[in-house]
C-alpha cells in the first residue's frame, strides 16, 4: 500500500466549511508546509481545532476561519499570538474557547466514538457559561455530583507533522513528546501526516523505534514527504523552531499590510520559494534545539 | 552579597517557595521565571520529595537551572512526562501550581485569557489554558510581579478561568472547601484566602509595606489578621541555592528597576 501522496493533494481532500484539527503544541512540531499550502488554496470557513500556534495565527490572517476551538494559541517565547489577537480583537471570528486537558477528553470522545466524556474540568467557570453548547450532568451513581459532558471533538480531517514516516503511514515521533497527536489521528475521518523523511519500513523493525510509533497506520490516510514541514516551528530532535522567522512574522502583524507582505515574501511563490527565503533546509536543520 | 542587599525578585522567590512546604509528593509547576525558581527552590530545601519538570516532556530528580546551560549539561531525567501525561496527573490531584494570572477577584477566580467582553475582547492574552481543569483538581497558588487594582480587579473577572470560592458558581454537589487556592505572592505581600468565609487575608508584608498600600492595591476588602509579620529576608543558604539556579542572573529582569527587597 502506498500513501504518499503531494500537499497540494492534501488540500484537494479538504473543503470549505470542514472541521480540521492541526497536530502539535504552540510552536512545537506543526505541520507548517500543509498549513500553507492551505494558505495558498480556496478552502475557507473551516472550523480549526488546535493547540494552537502560527498555524492558527496565520490561517485567522488569510480569512481561513469561521470557528476555533482553543485554549491557547501562543508561540512561546512570544506569549501572545499577534494575528489571532487581532482576529479575537475584531470579533471576526467565532470560538469555542475550553481548558486544554477539556480538549484531550473531546478528542478522545471522538477517537472512541462517544457523544462526550464526563469530567469536573470547567466546573465553576466561563468556559461553561461562554459555551452554552456544553452540557452538564449529573452523576447516575451514589454521589450525585454534577460534571461537565465534554462533547466529542469530531474532526472530519487532521493534518500532523513527523519526524519519519513509511509509504504505509508508519510515523515516528522520537522528540520527546508526541502531544495529543495520536488522539487526534483517532478522532478524525482523514489523517494527513506530512513527514521530514520517507523510510522504508524496514526503518521500525528496531523495537526500539517501533516504540516512538504512537498510532496505528490505519489512522493515517495520507504521508506527504516535505523535507522541514514543519519550519518556522520545531520538529525536535531534528531542528528547533525559527526565533527569527517567528520575529519576523510577530512584526508583521503590526504594519500595514504586514500580512499581504508576509504572504507575498514567504507563502505564495510555493513551498520551494518558501525555503528558499528561509535559507533553505540545511538552514532549517541547523536551527538549535530551544532551552526550557 | 548581605541580607540587606537581597532583591525584591529574590524575596518572592524565597516568599513563593513556601507554598510547597510539607506538599510531599506532588508535582510541583511554576509558571515564569520566578515562580518557577520559586518551586526549584522549595525542592531542593524545604520540600525535597516534590517532583518538577524539565518544562517540555521529562520529571528531573534536581531541577533544570534557567537559562542557557552550556553544551556539556546534562538533565536528571528520571520520568517521561508528556503534555498527555501531565493531565493525567492533573486530574489525579497530586500537583500544585503557581501561576500568573492577569486578574484575580474576591473569590479567587483568575483570568488570564482576555480582557473585556470575551466575545470581542479589548485585549485577547492566551486563553484559558490549564486554569480550569487546574483549579478544579489540586492546589493552586497565585504570583502577582505587580500588585494593583487592575490585577486585583472588583466584580468577577472578564473571564473566569479558574474556579474559586464563589458561592453562585459552585457545581451540585460539591463544597467549597474543596477549592484549594494557597499561597498569592505578589511584590507587597504575602495573601491566602484564610480569611472569614474564604475572604482573601494578609498573611505577611514585604519590608516597607504598609497595609494601607496593600489595601489601596486591591479592589476588595483585604481582611487584616493580628498576627501579620513581615516576609522574612532570604537566608544565605536560599541566596546561594537561587544563583545555582538562575546562574545568568534573569531574576534581575522580571521586575521593573529590579527593586531591593527591603524597601524601608
Amino acid at each position: 500500500m502506498d500513501k504518499t501522496m503531494s500537499a497540494a493533494a492534501v488540500v484537494g481532500r479538504l473543503e470549505s466549511g470542514m472541521t480540521i484539527g492541526i497536530g502539535g503544541w504552540g510552536p512545537r512540531r506543526k505541520p507548517m508546509a500543509l498549513v500553507r499550502e492551505i494558505l495558498r488554496s480556496d478552502l475557507k470557513d473551516l472550523t480549526v481545532v488546535a493547540y494552537g500556534g502560527a498555524d492558527v495565527g496565520m490561517l485567522c490572517a488569510a480569512g481561513k476561519i469561521r470557528k476555533l476551538v482553543f485554549a491557547f494559541v501562543s508561540l512561546d517565547f512570544i506569549p501572545l499570538e499577534p494575528y489571532f489577537r487581532l482576529a479575537r480583537q475584531a470579533g471576526s471570528i467565532e470560538t469555542m474557547e475550553i481548558d486544554e486537558g477539556m480538549f484531550l477528553l473531546g478528542l478522545r470522545a471522538a477517537a472512541q466514538r462517544l457523544p462526550f466524556l464526563p469530567t469536573r474540568v470547567g466546573l465553576g467557570t466561563d468556559v461553561l457559561a461562554r459555551n452554552p453548547q456544553i452540557k452538564t450532568i449529573v452523576s447516575p451513581y451514589a454521589d450525585g455530583r454534577e460534571l461537565v459532558a465534554m462533547p466529542a471533538l469530531d474532526l472530519d480531517a487532521a493534518l500532523l507533522h513527523v519526524e519519519r514516516a513509511d509509504a504505509r503511514g508508519v510515523c515516528q515521533v522520537s522528540g520527546p513528546d508526541h502531544y495529543m497527536d495520536d488522539v487526534m489521528a483517532r478522532a478524525a475521518k482523514q489523517t494527513f501526516v506530512s513527514c521530514d523523511e520517507l523510510v522504508d519500513s524496514s526503518f521500525f523493525a528496531d523495537p526500539a523505534r517501533a516504540r516512538e510509533v504512537f498510532w496505528e497506520r490505519s489512522e493515517t490516510t495520507g504521508v506527504v514527504h516535505i523535507p522541514g514541514g514543519a519550519h518556522p516551528s520545531s520538529c525536535s530532535p531534528m531542528y528547533g523552531f525559527d526565533t527569527a522567522h517567528f520575529k519576523t512574522y510577530a512584526a508583521s502583524a503590526g504594519e500595514e499590510n504586514g500580512w499581504q507582505a508576509y504572504m507575498e515574501t514567504f507563502v505564495a511563490g510555493g513551498e520551494a520559494h518558501y525555503q528558499q527565503q528561509v535559507g533553505g533546509l540545511d538552514a532549517i536543520r541547523a536551527l538549535p534545539l530551544p532551552t526550557y | 552579597m548581605s541580607d540587606s542587599a537581597y532583591t525584591l525578585a529574590e524575596l518572592l522567590v524565597c516568599a513563593g517557595s513556601e507554598a510547597w512546604r510539607g506538599d510531599g509528593e506532588v508535582l510541583a509547576t511554576g509558571i515564569g521565571l520566578l515562580p518557577r525558581l520559586a518551586a526549584s527552590l522549595a525542592m531542593l530545601s524545604s520540600s525535597p520529595d516534590l517532583m518538577m519538570t524539565d518544562s517540555e516532556a521529562y520529571l528531573l530528580s534536581e531541577p533544570n537551572p534557567v537559562g542557557g546551560r552550556g553544551a556539556d549539561f546534562r538533565p536528571k531525567f528520571e520520568t517521561w512526562m508528556g503534555f498527555s501525561r501531565i493531565f493525567d496527573n492533573v486530574w489525579g490531584g497530586k500537583r500544585h501550581a503557581m501561576v500568573g494570572p492577569t486578574q484575580i477577584d474576591r473569590f479567587g477566580q483568575a483570568n488570564i485569557s482576555c480582557i473585556g467582553d470575551p466575545a470581542k475582547p479589548k485585549a485577547q492574552m492566551l486563553g484559558v489554558r490549564g486554569f480550569p481543569g487546574n483549579s478544579i483538581s489540586h492546589a493552586n497558588s497565585f504570583f502577582v510581579p505587580s500588585h494593583n487594582t487592575r490585577v486585583f480587579k472588583a466584580g468577577e473577572c472578564d473571564m473566569v478561568c479558574s474556579i474559586g470560592y464563589n458561592p453562585a458558581r459552585l457545581p451540585k454537589g460539591y463544597s467549597l472547601d474543596e477549592v484549594d487556592i494557597r499561597l498569592v505572592v505578589t511584590d507587597l505581600c504575602v495573601m491566602d484566602f484564610g480569611g472569614p468565609d474564604h475572604q482573601i487575608r494578609l498573611r505577611s508584608l514585604h519590608p516597607g509595606i504598609t497595609v494601607e498600600k496593600v489595601q489601596e492595591n486591591t479592589s476588595f476588602p483585604v481582611f487584616v489578621p493580628d498576627d501579620v509579620v513581615t516576609t522574612p529576608a532570604p537566608t544565605e543558604a536560599q541566596l546561594a541555592i537561587i544563583r545555582r539556579m538562575d546562574p545568568h542572573n534573569l531574576r534581575a529582569r522580571e521586575l521593573k528597576d529590579n527593586p531591593p527587597g527591603d524597601r524601608r
